[in-house]
């Protein structure tokens, strides 16, 4: 469903990711993984579309409901309205903007792009209200502004509650583990579980082997200096997890 | 980083094609009182007129604000230019069609069929207004909505007592100068316990080129009533700057309540800074009787530059003042805006709320005087002000004054900077919102505050008109 072949990206003229392949199939999970400055991060961005990264060769050829979509050509707006999927790492406070009226207006866009019918106040009020106890948040946190004065938790739920209601075919969570407590981990682990089906691709990039206890990779891919060098099993980050990354890098 | 937004045009800047009568250009006794005589004015006016005349001649512009500008030349403003008719219009549809066609053109229709319902509007094309609609309605409930040239020659009871005295002759440079020269504004008068059935609008427009407008507008609300006035201004794109030195008074008796609102979209220059109007405005409300309410609601979009500092006194024990205001500069545009509490009686509150958007390299100053006197027992008050930057040159200054002289005041300020950052911008995309509705969004997050104060179509109108302006300016 997403091909990545070959990418090289770079920012301000400084190459991140030298010649990357990757490719996700509807119903996996994907674990991503790799030392700092690695290039997690970019490939995320990457792929969601920030105008601040430049393409400068390969493809990302993406596939959704039979019809092949170019994705470079695309804006990040365009890619998330096709069902391309960011969790950021770091969430972005809106001020003034409440919480329900920024899900309710992304949902809407998403459904009148798709030709699905959107929803009034009232219903998306009932729909989203119901995915809210899934992450365990109260009905009050839609109605404070985006991510202002959240707390970390909160913000990566918050997160999660996006997806949710954006219901993408590639989601990439961008260390959305990191600044979680042992609950909340659970919580927001479950929720990924839940919105996980046959349909869509889950990519989690992440330092720990914490999150992959609980949401469980189908691959897990060790990423060094701009390329895979790496692709097993969820073994491997256990074995990351106790000999870290130096065997991988001078090998 | 992303491709230019093209520059949008102001769709206000057409010119009207249409015969005028007009004073010759500068100003002296002669001309002051050639519009007198024009106008048929009772001496009252015209001495009024030329004692301001006297002691403009003796005063020298204030140079404190913010803003830079070449000097003006008063003697090269032409004073007086009305419309030519042969005969005077009855009502307003025996207007010369080209004046309907301009208020249509500008999504104010005059005429009986298509006129706004909900909504009396008065029409100001440069020194005249063209007359009020929904006269009929108004006088049913007593209340007066003229221009103020009407007003002088049908009220002069109610205009001899309030000329002058909220913003005296005296008060500023620009004030001085239009109580000299004005020409046209509005009237309101509301009698007493009367909630007025329609809000009231003007609408200003300058059209001619070499001419400045001076509208002064008064507006007396007696005991126990409600009013809700609301203006809009636009102006042709010219080359060269027109001034507009209006002078705007309010009064409010005991119990009344005065909501006062404006967009102001005037002609704000070319991209390099040419053209575009001077605004420099003074507007007074006087809360004169006990528990009397006087709020501003300001959006200031337009414009070169912008000199306008909407204010209170809070005379009358219990009064409430508040001045919500958003100020967005772009291109070459200056604003030096903000407003004056002045605190008097006891248990005295006001609320000022201010939300600055500079973009491009503009330069975008809140000013503002939190006074409180020594007999204002319990003066409260509250101010937030907050400044929001769209690209690097553009700048945000934020000047509170606050003198407080009651031990029991208690007065809070707050304050805050915050760029529409590359970061917001990305998430809400990546959330599937394209750029111009990212904007949109992220201002009207940030305006929230102010933009539920205005009449709902109005909050529609400005929002859309910051949207457009933003629209421009993200590079």
């Amino acid at each position: 469903m997403l091909d990545i072949k070959n990418i090289h990206a770079s920012i301000n003229g400084k190459e991140v990711l030298k010649g990357l392949n990757l490719t996700f199939r509807p119903g996996e999970v994907h674990a991503i993984m790799g030392p700092n400055g690695s290039g997690k991060s970019t490939l995320a961005k990457v792929v969601a579309g920030h105008p601040e990264y430049q393409v400068t060769e390969g493809e990302i050829e993406y596939e959704v409901n039979f019809r092949k979509k170019d994705l470079k050509a695309m804006e990040a707006y365009e890619r998330a309205r096709e069902g391309i999927f960011l969790a950021f790492q770091y969430p972005v406070e809106v001020p003034g903007v409440s919480n329900i009226h920024l899900l309710h207006s992304a949902f809407n866009m998403v459904c009148k792009h798709q030709g699905v019918e959107e929803m009034s106040q009232g219903e998306f009020r009932k729909f989203i209200e119901k995915k809210c106890e899934m992450l365990e948040l109260k009905p009050q946190f839609l109605d404070r502004s985006v991510n202002e004065g959240f707390s970390g938790g909160e913000k990566k739920k918050n997160e999660i509650l996006q997806m949710a209601v954006l219901n993408p075919r590639v989601a990439v969570l961008d260390e959305t583990d990191s600044g979680l407590d042992i609950d909340a981990l659970k919580i927001v682990a479950g929720g990924i579980n839940r919105l996980k089906n046959q349909e869509n691709c889950i990519v989690l990039i992440t330092h720990y082997q914490r999150l992959l206890q609980y949401v469980v990779p189908d691959y897990v891919h060790i990423l060094s200096d701009g390329k895979i060098i790496k692709t097993g099993d969820k073994a491997l980050a256990l074995k990351l997890e106790e000999e870290g990354y130096d065997w991988l890098i001078k090998s | 980083m992303r491709p230019q937004v093209l520059e949008k045009e102001y769709k206000y800047g057409f010119h009207t094609k249409i015969a005028v009568e007009e004073a010759p250009k500068g100003l002296n006794e002669d001309i002051i009182r050639f519009i007198s005589t024009k106008k048929n004015e009772p001496d009252f006016v015209l001495q009024f007129r030329l004692k301001a005349f006297e002691y403009w001649k003796k005063i020298v512009e204030p140079k404190w604000a913010l803003v830079n500008y070449p000097p003006i030349d008063y003697q090269d403003i032409r004073y007086y230019s009305v419309p030519k008719t042969k005969k005077a219009p009855k009502s307003l549809e025996d207007l010369d069609p080209e004046l309907l066609k301009t208020f249509e053109r500008l999504g104010i229709p005059l005429t009986e069929q298509k006129r706004i319902s909900g909504v009396a509007v008065d029409a100001v094309f440069d020194s005249v207004s063209l007359g009020t609609t929904h006269k009929e309605v108004l006088e049913k409930h007593g209340v007066v909505f003229c221009s103020i040239s009407e007003a002088i020659q049908t009220r002069p009871d109610i205009v001899k007592k309030y000329l002058g005295s909220v913003v005296p002759y005296t008060d500023n440079y620009f004030a001085t100068l239009n109580s000299a020269v004005f020409t046209d504004g509005s009237f309101v008068y509301i009698p007493k316990g009367v909630r007025c059935p329609l809000d009231l609008s003007t609408y200003f427009r300058i059209n001619n080129k070499e001419s400045g407008q001076f509208e002064r507008t008064l507006i007396v609300a007696e005991e126990g009533s409600y009013v809700n006035y609301l203006e809009g201004c636009t102006a042709p794109s010219y080359d060269n700057n027109q001034l507009h030195a209006a002078v705007v008074e309010l009064v409010a008796l005991d119990n009344a309540e005065i909501k006062y609102s404006t967009v102001q979209n005037w002609y704000s220059g070319d991209v390099n800074g040419q053209g575009g109007v001077y605004n420099f405005v003074t507007k007074r409300g006087l809360c004169k009787g006990v528990n009397s309410k006087i709020s501003w609601t300001q959006v200031e979009a337009g414009a070169a530059i912008t000199w306008k500092y909407p204010s209170c006194i809070l005379q009358g024990d219990n009064s409430v003042g508040a001045f919500y205001s958003v100020a967005l500069t772009n291109g070459k545009m200056q604003a030096d805006t903000g407003t004056k509490m002045i605190h008097i009686g006891k248990n005295t509150k006001s609320t000022i709320i201010s939300k600055g958007i500079s973009a491009n390299e503009s330069s975008n100053v809140y000013r503002g005087l939190v006074k409180v006197m020594p007999s204002a027992e319990n003066a409260r008050n509250y101010s937030q002000c907050d400044s929001m930057l769209v690209e690097n040159k553009a700048t945000a200054h934020t000047h509170p004054y606050i003198e407080v002289n009651n031990k029991t005041a208690i007065v809070e300020h707050e304050a805050s900077t915050s760029k529409i950052s590359a970061d917001q911008l990305f998430y809400l995309e990546s959330r599937g919102f394209d750029v111009e509705s990212a904007i949109s969004l992220l201002v009207n997050g940030f305006c929230k505050d102010v933009f539920k104060q205005l009449p709902l179509e109005f909050s529609v109108e400005a929002v859309k008109l910051i949207e457009m302006k933003l629209e421009n300016s993200i590079g």
